[in-house]
């Protein structure tokens, strides 16, 4: 009998995430339906129009969606050259020895760092050296915010490429080693080949990373509500917006930004799951 | 003869030493040093963390609360150091991340025992994957959610919705350290205790879980570190206060918050500094103590 409840209540358990999830889904749906029957869905997430004048009151998406777009994209191509010799380095190299481990260690560590940590240290050291390069006048942009992303990414992407390469049958290396091929062929020829969807999952798992980061980026890219032109034009993400303006916002303007939440997490949830089906098919 | 030792060489496919060795020497030393640089960030954040904020960093820092703008302001034009500290966000911090641990951890080790139990079916299936669903879920969603769930019905922002929105956020990374851990346990555990006419219940939480301790311990230790310094979750749902509060109705601060206060007021600003390194230092000995546990508990 006891056995019973118990089990009943692993199941009750389990359950509940199914509850929470749904809850989510119903929620930022329920309440940013205000938005997308007033602008309609299509209209709210091609419009860059950002309006919040009461009377003339206009709410459109698209701005947010490129800066976020383009600031992760960008993120993910800074991280690539520091993130994957870390895993060759940990993974493939010294694996198994304890300099990987302390390599390892040091890089995990960057993941927790808290965000608006990495916010003040690029504001005041970031933000300066760009201003002192010329590159723009305040120092705030796209650039400033992909840059710190890129390295609050770092260890995502690091740590599991590195398992991935690591899991690599040592069979497979040695034969290519008995044919006389150079450890920088056997990485190119086997060992990055046979890891490399897993790698590609990292990366993708990192993007999704990138894609939800508020402060840092808040503090960074200069919220002003437009598409970006260039590297260093400022801009907003998705997240940011909904950082700098939820506090004060009601009615229309509360349940736009609701929606954008929920557009935010139907991306992350799509490039998630592209990730989880990446890694699916080596592991199945 | 000859044709047919060219043909072998074409084919071959690592021919001759020639370059090879140099380029698989640059490779690697190039692999060695961005790695190097990798590791420097963490490093010059510390730094710059310790250089600012060393002044700030005393006992008055645990002891009182955060100073108002305006005295913040006479300490300044008096040339002494900013009075206060961050007490009330340390108090809020423990209260809210409590909470959230009382709600996330029964249910979190409930659920990872379920996914470990069933490993197969379809429906654990489900959840494990709406399980990593949450985990990926950018922070500031969630606290869009604990908004609309307990600020909005409530009328008021307050530490309850705050500890919603981290027990929401710490969930995933429980269950799957559980799920983890106890899948690493060996059968012959589990049938050794039925065998001796336990019953299920008695043999999950006498002999699994305790043999798990090391593993959910560290995995608690982790969702703790990880939620400890989130900001944009609280923006919206615990908003902060000047004063200590253990009233989980009421707006509460934190120390992340009280950092984010401090950085958007020119009167408190010299404040973040020292904030900053206390709430990194507290991370980063989490992290370490759940490295430690992990290493002396790991299952053989």
């Amino acid at each position: 009998m006891k056995d019973k409840i118990f089990k009943f209540l692993l199941f009750f358990a389990a359950c509940s995430i199914l509850l929470l999830t749904a809850g989510v889904i119903y929620t930022l749906v329920g309440q940013a339906l205000g938005t997308f029957q007033y602008f309609g869905f299509f209209g709210f997430i091609t419009s860059s129009e950002w309006d919040p004048r009461a009377g003339q009151e206009n709410y459109g998406a698209l701005a947010f969606i490129t800066g976020t777009v383009i600031t992760s994209l960008l993120a993910l191509l800074f991280c690539i050259p520091f993130s994957f010799p870390v895993a060759l380095f940990t993974g493939e190299y010294f694996r198994g020895k304890k300099i990987a481990s302390m390599v390892g260690s040091v890089v995990n560590l960057l993941a927790g760092i808290p965000s608006i940590v990495y916010g003040l240290w690029g504001f005041y050291t970031l933000r300066p050296l760009i201003v002192s390069l010329g590159l723009s006048d305040q120092g705030f942009g796209i650039l400033t915010a992909s840059l710190v992303l890129a390295i609050m990414i770092i260890p995502y992407a690091s740590s599991l490429s590195s398992e991935f390469l690591s899991m690599v049958p040592n069979d497979l290396k040695e034969g290519a080693y008995s044919l006389g091929a150079t450890r920088l062929e056997v990485i190119s020829t086997v060992s990055f080949p046979v890891a490399s969807s897993g790698i590609l999952s990292a990366y993708i798992l990192a993007l999704g990373r990138a894609l939800g980061e508020t402060m840092a980026v808040t503090m960074l890219i200069g919220n002003t509500n437009n598409i970006p032109r260039s590297l260093t034009d400022t801009g907003n993400t998705m997240a940011s917006i909904i950082a700098n303006q939820f506090g004060e916002a009601g009615g229309l303007k509360l349940s736009s930004l609701i929606a954008i939440g929920l557009l935010l997490f139907l991306i992350t949830a799509i490039i998630n799951s592209i990730a989880k089906l990446t890694m699916k098919r080596i592991n199945p | 003869m000859q044709k047919e030792q060219t043909m072998i060489n074409s084919q071959a496919p690592f021919r001759g030493l020639g370059g090879r060795k140099i380029k698989n020497n640059i490779f690697f030393y190039t692999v060695c040093i961005l790695s190097g640089i990798t590791m420097l960030p963490l490093f010059f954040i510390l730094y710059e963390l310790l250089k600012k904020g060393y002044k700030q960093f005393n006992l008055s820092l645990f002891t009182e609360v955060a100073p108002t703008s305006m005295d913040a302001m006479l300490a300044k034009m008096s040339g002494s150091d900013i009075p206060g500290g961050v007490l009330n966000g340390i108090t809020g911090g423990l209260l809210m991340i409590g909470l959230a641990i009382l709600i996330a951890i029964p249910v979190g080790i409930f659920v990872g025992i379920y996914l470990s139990e069933h490993a197969e079916s379809a429906f654990a299936g489900i959840v494990r994957y709406l399980t990593d669903l949450i985990q990926g879920t950018p922070s500031i969603v969630i606290g869009i959610i604990a908004y609309a769930w307990i600020v909005k019905p409530l009328h008021s922002y307050s530490a309850l919705a705050g500890s919603v929105a981290l027990a929401i956020m710490m969930l995933p990374l429980v269950i799957r350290s559980t799920e983890e851990t106890l899948k690493l346990l060996p059968v012959s555990l589990k049938e050794a205790g039925l065998a001796l006419g336990a019953s299920y219940t008695n043999v999950i939480f006498k002999v699994m879980l305790p043999s798990a301790f090391g593993g959910l311990f560290t995995g608690i230790l982790l969702a703790v570190s990880r939620v400890m310094g989130e900001t944009a979750p609280l923006m919206l749902t615990a908003l902060g206060a000047s004063a200590i509060n253990w009233n989980i109705h009421r707006p509460t601060s934190a120390i992340p918050l009280l950092i984010w206060e401090f950085y958007n007021d020119p009167n408190l600003i010299d404040m973040i500094w020292s904030s900053s390194l206390l709430l990194l230092l507290l991370i980063l000995t989490l992290n370490l103590i759940a490295k430690q546990v992990a290493n002396k508990w790991r299952i053989q």
